[in-house]
């Protein structure tokens, strides 16, 4: 088992993040405090989330990039109605993942029913969902979030030696439950095995006699669920809610997740590869702050780190397909990865 | 396919012609709603001018669509070769139009180079073109703002402002660049081996190492094409503008995408002509100049340009099922 896990990706990848732990720990004492671990999970929430939903969609085989729009849109609506009908913060995140899945689901009928890539149908849709709120509520920002808000999910797990709290919050609660989910739907159910299967192989999915309408639509709609928490745990950070903060941020979540090893082929990817391709991207940008590196290159660190990780795991790929290749002597033995999704 | 290829572009394709037929009742719905307005010179101007640069991003997005592959890297590329055009001009602009050639040079030197890492690793490395690209556009929008501070360079030469804002005969002058790049573009698509491998290789890679040829030049070529098409619009940026950042243009990077495949080009590769690239170009600036002159919010144009990419392959695959029913009842009868 330890000998297998040695040979993956994600085994490279938790050397690399560990070895970055070591360097920012000796480097910064700061790095290890548990308020800085705290803030380090609370200001990665929205993108892990995000990640742990569409590694499901990439697993499928598919690619959903609106999930920003969606999350814009259920965010809206959601602290709309918690605003104005004074509901609880349980009828608002029902009301947000409902929102997140329904529009999850339309984008998944789309696909099957236009017969055009996941790409391309949720470009369209990322600028429909995003154009009408935008268009619809006049780019208005929303302040006034009712007063649970602020502390909805919170509990106080310590204080500090100066006394200051160390705050459990319902960010940090939605990013471990959104994984723990993924694990779940992937690893524990027939339906997260049928995903892999329908992402691994289409043709020998649909002869089987799995539905994939069915499974994109779960997978589709699993994101858009995660895409609906993922944006109440951002207006909680952000302690207010503008529709256009979130777009254009999908990019970065997209990159997180294939870091993990998350194939655009479909079939490969882990719940722990995504956890640590997030977190390389959250600790590598805590660090150069801590390290006080100007905050201004850190986009460029990370889009190196994004080339070499693409760049090995590119290569990986490529010798993994040769040595089945001359094992099988058939070229088409595994399905060329390296298309557009 | 290779029929498909070689076909004379002057023949009218079957998705230009929905493409025309399109314009044609969206020119007649938005002139009646419009009026006269929407026909009137400045409205036509602003056309002119807003086109040349979505066309040139598109035509690069365009090209990585042909071979199979996708280029995220397009706006940042366009913004880092416009800032090393500003810089080289702000420093070596002593040497009047001599120090002009040499910044555009320079701009488009870094616009080539980061074609040439795009290419590698793609076609040497095995990366998919979405995750290549999407590293390189981080990294190089990364550069720009290290560089800039994510502050704007502004100040530029008439000459500079002239290529986004100037006058020929009447017609803004970066049209002239459209047509300058669009024709030899189009020759080269539909009537040079380059052309040919590339369409080839967006059908079937292993067609074109088969058939002896080096996919992986083809594939850098491509990329390298993609990377200076943006510096140019990054060019025409600069110039309307009148300065450089490295985020402006930011919008336009999926919606050159849309604009390709509205355009009749295939997302998977092999298929695409230019002429309905540039009637899909239109169709989007129209709808964009007249829900501005209706004093509708440019958001709701970006939905209704998703819309209508929906709407088209909707209508499409409608027509196939109905083609499919007619020649079903006509083998009954």
């Amino acid at each position: 088992m330890l000998k297998q896990f040695r040979g993956t990706h994600e085994f490279r990848l938790l050397l690399a993040v560990v070895g970055l732990v070591i360097f920012l720990a000796v480097a910064s004492p700061r790095f290890l405090s548990i308020q800085n671990i705290l803030d380090l999970l609370t200001s990665t929430a929205f993108v892990g989330m995000l990640a742990a939903g569409l590694l499901v969609v990439l697993v499928a085989g598919s690619i959903d990039i609106s999930f920003t729009a969606v999350a814009s849109v259920a965010q809206y609506l959601a602290i709309l109605a918690a605003g104005h009908m004074g509901i609880g913060w349980f009828p608002t995140l029902l009301i947000a993942s409902i929102v997140g899945i329904s529009l999850g689901m339309l984008n998944a009928l789309l696909v099957h029913m236009l017969r055009l890539s996941g790409i391309i149908v949720s470009i369209a849709m990322l600028n429909v969902y995003f154009g009408l709120l935008m268009f619809l509520s006049d780019g208005q920002q929303i302040f006034s979030l009712p007063d649970w808000f602020a502390d909805a999910l919170s509990w106080v797990i310590g204080t500090s030696a100066r006394g200051d709290p160390y705050i459990l919050n319902g960010q940090i609660i939605g990013l471990v439950l959104s994984f723990v989910l993924t694990w779940l739907l992937l690893n524990a159910t027939g339906i997260g095995r049928q995903i892999r299967a329908l992402g691994g192989n289409p043709e020998a999915a649909k002869r089987v006699g799995f539905r994939p309408l069915r499974l994109n639509l779960i997978a589709f709609g699993y994101l858009g669920f995660t895409a609906g928490l993922a944006s109440l745990a951002q207006a909680q950070l952000a302690q207010s809610v503008a529709p256009n903060v979130l777009v254009g941020r999908e990019l970065s979540v997209l990159a997180a997740v294939v870091l993990g090893g998350a194939s655009l082929s479909g079939g490969q990817g882990t719940v722990l590869g995504t956890i640590l391709g997030v977190a390389v991207l959250a600790i590598m940008q805590n660090g150069l702050i801590l390290l006080g590196i100007s905050s201004y290159w850190s986009q460029c660190f990370i889009g190196f780190i994004i080339i070499a990780g693409v760049s090995a795991i590119g290569l990986e790929r490529r010798r993994q397909r040769r040595r089945t290749r001359r094992n099988t002597d058939d070229p088409e033995a595994t399905p060329l990865a390296g298309g557009l999704a | 396919m290779m029929r498909h290829i070689a076909l004379s572009s002057f023949a009218v394709s079957p998705t230009n012609r929905r493409l025309l037929g399109l314009l044609a009742v969206l020119i007649i719905v938005f002139g009646f709603a419009v009026g006269k307005n929407l026909f009137s010179p400045a409205a036509l101007w602003s056309m002119g001018i807003q086109l040349p640069e979505f066309a040139i991003l598109s035509l690069a997005m365009m090209l990585t669509l042909l071979s199979g592959g996708l280029d995220l890297s397009i706006i940042a590329t366009a913004d880092l070769s416009a800032l090393t055009t500003a810089y080289v001009l702000h420093h070596v602009a002593m040497l009047g139009y001599g120090g002009i050639f040499i910044a555009f040079a320079a701009g488009l030197g870094v616009a080539a180079l980061i074609g040439v890492v795009n290419g590698i690793l793609i076609s040497l490395l095995g990366v998919s073109p979405i995750l290549a690209t999407l590293g390189t556009m981080t990294a190089v929008k990364g550069i720009g703002i290290g560089l800039t501070h994510g502050g704007v360079v502004s100040g530029f030469p008439s000459l500079v402002t002239f290529i986004g804002n100037g006058t020929l005969l009447g017609v803004p002058f970066s049209l002239f660049i459209l047509a300058l790049i669009v024709l030899p573009l189009g020759l080269m698509l539909t009537r040079s081996p380059l052309g040919t491998f590339i369409a080839i290789t967006g059908t079937d890679e292993s067609v074109v190492r088969y058939s002896g040829v080096a996919t992986y030049k083809v594939i850098i070529k491509v990329y390298v094409l993609s990377a200076m098409l943006s510096a140019v619009a990054g060019f025409i940026m600069m110039g309307r503008f009148n300065s450089a950042n490295p985020s402006y243009g930011e919008s336009y990077l999926l919606v050159t995408i849309l604009a390709a495949v509205l355009g009749g080009v295939d997302p998977n590769g092999g298929f695409g002509r230019i002429s309905g690239l540039l009637i899909a170009l239109v169709i989007l600036q129209l709808i964009s100049t007249a829900f501005n002159l209706l004093g509708l919010s440019p958001f709701l144009t970006l939905a209704i340009w998703g819309g209508t990419l929906v709407l088209t392959a909707g209508v499409g695959i409608l027509r196939e099922r109905f083609g499919a029913l007619h020649v079903f009842r006509r083998k009954l009868s």
